[in-house]
């Protein structure tokens, strides 16, 4: 089942979900790693590369999801309705933080017009152009990562206690099954 | 804004209580215009050199062609407005690794002092106090005038040519670990300044 229904996840959200999980992690990762590189390091501009081109994937596939989101169905939260405000707020921050991690990375490289290199498959060309556009959305790029790393690892914690300790369905429905 | 608004202010009424050396005319580089340029360029590896410039600065002059040993001249330019063509880059040298224009936004320079090529009265060497990345060290720039006089627009200027080499070490930029011809940067300067 492509779609979602009101009772379980359909395999589109599922994958774009558990591609944004590992995706998010390893962008993560290999951006504080990058950021640690000095200049002889032999990975200092091929980390880049595909740091940004992973990026502008999951850019697309996360502007794909929102409007998957929008136009089919959400299946019922499993929560209490206390608790599943706190999650609708939570999951609402989180989609918000990807958000603007990935056009923050995006603005960085294409401050002063270069275009960003795909796998080397195509280019997004820049667009929006400011003043101290590079630092400024450095700045934002680190902020804004951490703080979706914690909300997500957050994120991850509830979905193993809603298993775990509350025996509910909430994470075997993102593998998939049925509530 | 505000801040350049009150130095621009400052500098004017320091400019006007300078009335001693009558003949000298004050003249302000013209920005407004772009007929002024601050570039700078450093050796990449030893192999080739990058260019750049600064975007944004600002800086005025006193020129009296009678009287040249009292020449003056200011510049205060903007760290942050660094451009090489290439924003990773860019950025990366406005960080704490190199520039630091965070903590240290302008980079300004006011001279102390002029001596006259004997030779070429059009010639000369402007020593001064370079402040760069929250060190001042004294400079001498080799300057020279390339032209001046009423422009089309019906204004007067006087336009000129710099040039020196820093060390950057001097100034606090930790180069070590690259190679030896990256140590040093080479500065060109050239504008034309409006009569005031």
């Amino acid at each position: 089942m492509l779609s979602n229904t009101s009772e379980r996840w359909g395999s589109i959200s599922i994958a774009l979900h558990w591609f944004s999980a590992v995706a998010v992690v390893g962008l993560f990762a290999s951006g504080w790693w990058i950021s640690t590189l000095t200049y002889y390091h032999p990975w200092y501009n091929a980390a880049p590369w595909w740091h940004k081109s992973v990026g502008i994937t999951l850019l697309a596939l996360t502007l794909l999801r929102v409007v998957w989101r929008l136009v089919t169905p959400t299946p019922r939260p499993l929560e209490h309705s206390h608790e599943a405000l706190a999650a609708r707020l939570g999951h609402g921050l989180i989609y918000l933080l990807l958000l603007t991690v990935l056009c923050s990375g995006y603005l960085i490289s294409t401050a002063e017009g270069s275009p960003i290199s795909v796998f080397g498959w195509f280019e997004i060309p820049a667009s929006w152009r400011f003043s101290r556009q590079a630092t400024l959305m450095g700045t934002l790029h680190w902020y804004a990562a951490w703080t979706l790393v914690i909300l997500a690892a957050g994120h991850a914690l509830f979905a193993l206690k809603h298993h775990f300790l509350d025996h509910r369905a909430t994470l075997t429905r993102m593998l998939g099954r049925g509530s | 804004m505000l801040k350049r608004t009150f130095a621009t202010a400052a500098t004017a009424l320091l400019l006007s209580g300078w009335g001693a050396s009558a003949m000298a005319a004050d003249y302000k580089i013209d920005t407004e215009g772009q007929h002024a340029f601050v570039q700078f360029k450093i050796s990449h590896l030893g192999y080739s050199y990058i260019l750049g410039e600064f975007r944004d600065f600002s800086g005025t002059f006193s020129y009296d062609p009678d009287n040249l040993d009292a020449s003056k001249a200011e510049l205060t330019v903007q760290t942050g407005s660094l451009y090489s063509n290439h924003a990773e880059r860019d950025k990366h040298l406005m960080s704490a690794d190199f520039l630091d224009a965070g903590t240290y936004p302008t980079a300004t320079f006011v001279s102390t002092g002029f001596t006259p090529d004997a030779d070429d009265p059009d010639e000369g060497t402007l020593t001064g106090d370079l402040t760069l990345h929250g060190v001042t060290k004294q400079v001498e720039l080799e300057v020279e005038r390339i032209g001046g006089g009423d422009d089309p627009w019906g204004g007067y200027r006087q336009g000129f040519e710099a040039q020196t080499r820093l060390e950057l070490a001097d100034y606090g930029i930790d180069m070590s670990s690259f190679p030896e011809p990256m140590h040093y940067v080479d500065l060109y300067i050239t504008f034309e300044g409006l009569r005031q």
